[in-house]
């Protein structure tokens, strides 16, 4: 009898095929285009080690003040129930629609000495102009939605219950997230790491305009751009590529736990 | 041992009004009620997982009104278990430990609980590779580790399999026997209602409807609502004087004593005789009528009997309906013994034309 095939079925498969092909020829092209010597060359050039190192450091720095600051935000979006929660949401969606650029520009705006903020950060010596403070800001700021979104689905995934459960036993309100909450949630957090992290270390957009200099990988990227043209570009964005892999990989690796909750 | 004293809790789309319930130490006290009665709402209020709006609830003599969960020494175990799924069998039973001084003692009666329970060969499982069984005898063991004054129990035999269920009913009665620990179990099934509970009540859209032994629950309803819940088939609104009770289409005689504000009466459909031929002429409360409809419930019958224009409903057996040749549009007699009647009082949510009237009243 002859096999038959759903005409859905068939336009999902070459939509599929299609979406692969259409992310994975440009990115395979790009990591086969640069000669091994380019590439090592590259490993070498201490311009492009600091670019790459800075943008790991900041982007883990944006990463890690999401996990303070983001966790018990994101608890708190999971659990309660309050006047003006999906405005809330929505404010925390903001930094994914607004363009790159845009974002750059609404922080350059308040850290100028005109802006009493600015001003306050001027007086207590903080200066984000051009600075790696200024772009792990911006790295937050682009960064934090992502993780945030990714935590609270993941707090609520864990069945109030348990929570209830460890109340009844004892626990106090702080002993219980501790004890049962972040643990189970510890996947879901080290998966808003990575998003966090990954968003970060591609952010060119908004770095360029709050911190040409100290140059990241993404501005460094498009200055060989702009200098050189593609050639001397493509050797950068392959080690940051290989680089950024190794650490989801690791990152992934420590997160995989069956909790089954 | 619990005093709920005027508890209301109003939330946005539901709310609990003016509960009064008094439960004894030691007791095994059930919460029967429909789905989104308000049950669980009640019995997390006790354990202070939902603020209250308003009233007291006392357990132990202490007002534990705004008191955290932590602070009440209140046992809570729900029918999906909630077993921390990053723990051990024996972690989770301990877990609570952690907060209470405990000896010796205490670690060996919980053992004791294991080995009783045959969880002891479990203890260093994870929760995943376990029945379902299994997950709810170590929630009952790790609520009851920490020595609590009540155990509230959520519906935790609703979602075992029947075999699993009465094995847990039975360890379930066992537990309240040896340990002496109060209970509260929230329920909707009146065989675990019947084997467990020794007083219970009857919650109905976040009000309390009933409150008495589980026996009397089931045979002396006081509300029209909780007739119908334990099984009343038959409510008819009637005038009621000097023993007599006269509906639109019946009269029957009533037992005394006959209560003030009564307007209803009601009877079971497995309470009332049926016969082919008239019975004996002094039989009271004996009605003719004719059958209108019989459906086949399994192990049983149910009968719609029309009645000068009224249905009455009767349960019988199958070799009953078989042997006396019961069909539709046979004619019989129905002789309801006066002490099956009960009287209820006025109740505006009582709609009568549930049971279908057919006219002519």
């Amino acid at each position: 009898m002859k096999r038959y095939y759903d005409p859905f079925m068939m336009i999902s498969i070459i939509s599929c095929v299609s979406v692969l092909l259409f992310i994975l020829i440009p990115l395979i092209q790009m990591l086969l285009a640069p000669s091994w010597e380019m590439i090592t060359e590259s490993i070498r050039d201490p311009d492009i080690q600091r670019a790459i190192g800075l943008s790991l450091y900041t982007s883990g720095m944006a990463a890690l003040i999401a996990f303070i600051i983001g966790t018990p935000f994101a608890y708190l979006l999971a659990r309660k129930t309050f006047f003006g929660k999906r405005v809330v949401e929505g404010i925390i969606d903001l930094p994914i629609v607004i363009p790159h650029p845009v974002i750059g520009i609404a922080i350059l705006g308040i850290v100028g000495k005109q802006h009493w903020l600015g001003a306050f950060l001027h007086s207590m010596g903080v200066r984000l102009m051009g600075t790696i403070s200024g772009i792990v800001i911006v790295l937050t700021f682009v960064g934090m939605p992502f993780y945030i979104n990714t935590v609270k689905n993941g707090f609520e995934a864990i069945p109030v219950r348990l929570e209830h459960v460890s109340r009844s036993l004892g626990a106090s309100f702080r002993s219980t997230f501790f004890r049962i909450t972040l643990p189970l949630a510890f996947r879901s957090i080290i998966v808003g790491f990575i998003m966090c992290f990954a968003r970060a270390i591609s952010e060119f957009g908004a770095v360029v305009v709050v911190a040409y200099h100290p140059m990241t990988a993404p501005v460094l990227i498009y200055e060989r751009f702009t200098a050189y043209g593609l050639k001397y570009s493509q050797p950068i964005a392959v080690l940051l590529i290989l680089v950024s892999l190794m650490l989801f990989v690791a990152l992934r690796l420590i997160s995989k736990k069956d909790m089954n909750i | 041992m619990i005093q709920i004293h005027n508890l209301c809790i109003q939330l946005s789309e539901f709310s609990l009004k003016n509960i009064n319930i008094h439960i004894k130490e030691h007791e095994f006290f059930v919460l029967l009620g429909p789905t989104g009665s308000g049950k669980t709402l009640l019995v997390e209020s006790i354990a202070g997982l939902t603020p209250i709006t308003s009233g007291k609830i006392i357990i132990k003599g202490q007002d534990m009104t705004h008191a955290p969960p932590e602070k009440r020494k209140v046992g809570i175990v729900y029918q999906d278990y909630a077993l921390f799924p990053h723990m051990t069998v024996m972690e989770n039973i301990q877990y609570g430990l952690a907060y209470h001084t405990h000896g010796p003692d205490d670690l060996q009666r919980i053992q004791d609980l294991m080995t009783k329970t045959g969880i002891i060969k479990l203890s260093h499982r994870k929760i995943k590779h376990l029945s379902g069984g299994e997950k709810q005898r170590i929630a009952l063991i790790r609520a009851l580790a920490v020595n609590p004054s009540v155990v509230l129990l959520d519906e935790p035999l609703s979602s075992l399999d029947p075999g699993f269920r009465d094995d847990i009913q039975n360890l379930l009665k066992m537990l309240h026997k040896n340990t002496g620990t109060t209970f509260l179990m929230v329920t909707h099934n009146f065989a675990e209602a019947f084997f467990l509970g020794e007083r219970g009540a009857i919650l109905n859209q976040g009000v309390l409807e009933q409150c008495s032994p589980v026996d009397a629950l089931f045979s002396s309803p006081q509300t029209p609502f909780v007739a119908r819940f334990v099984g009343f088939k038959n409510i008819f609104r009637a005038q009621i004087k000097n023993n007599l009770a006269k509906t639109n289409h019946f009269e029957l005689e009533i037992p005394p004593p006959i209560l003030p504000d009564v307007d209803q009466i009601c009877f079971r459909g497995e309470d009332i005789q049926v016969f082919s031929t008239r019975p004996n002429s002094n039989q009271r409360n004996t009605l003719y009528g004719k059958i209108q409809n019989i459906i086949d419930r399994g192990p049983y019958f149910d009968l719609s009997i029309n009645v000068n224009n009224t249905l009455i409903h009767v349960s019988m057996t199958k070799s009953e309906l078989i042997n006396n040749a019961y069909c539709v549009e046979k004619e019989i007699y129905l002789v309801i013994p006066n002490q099956a009647i009960h009287t209820l009082a006025a109740d505006k949510t009582y709609v009568e034309n549930e049971f279908p009237n057919l006219g002519n009243t």
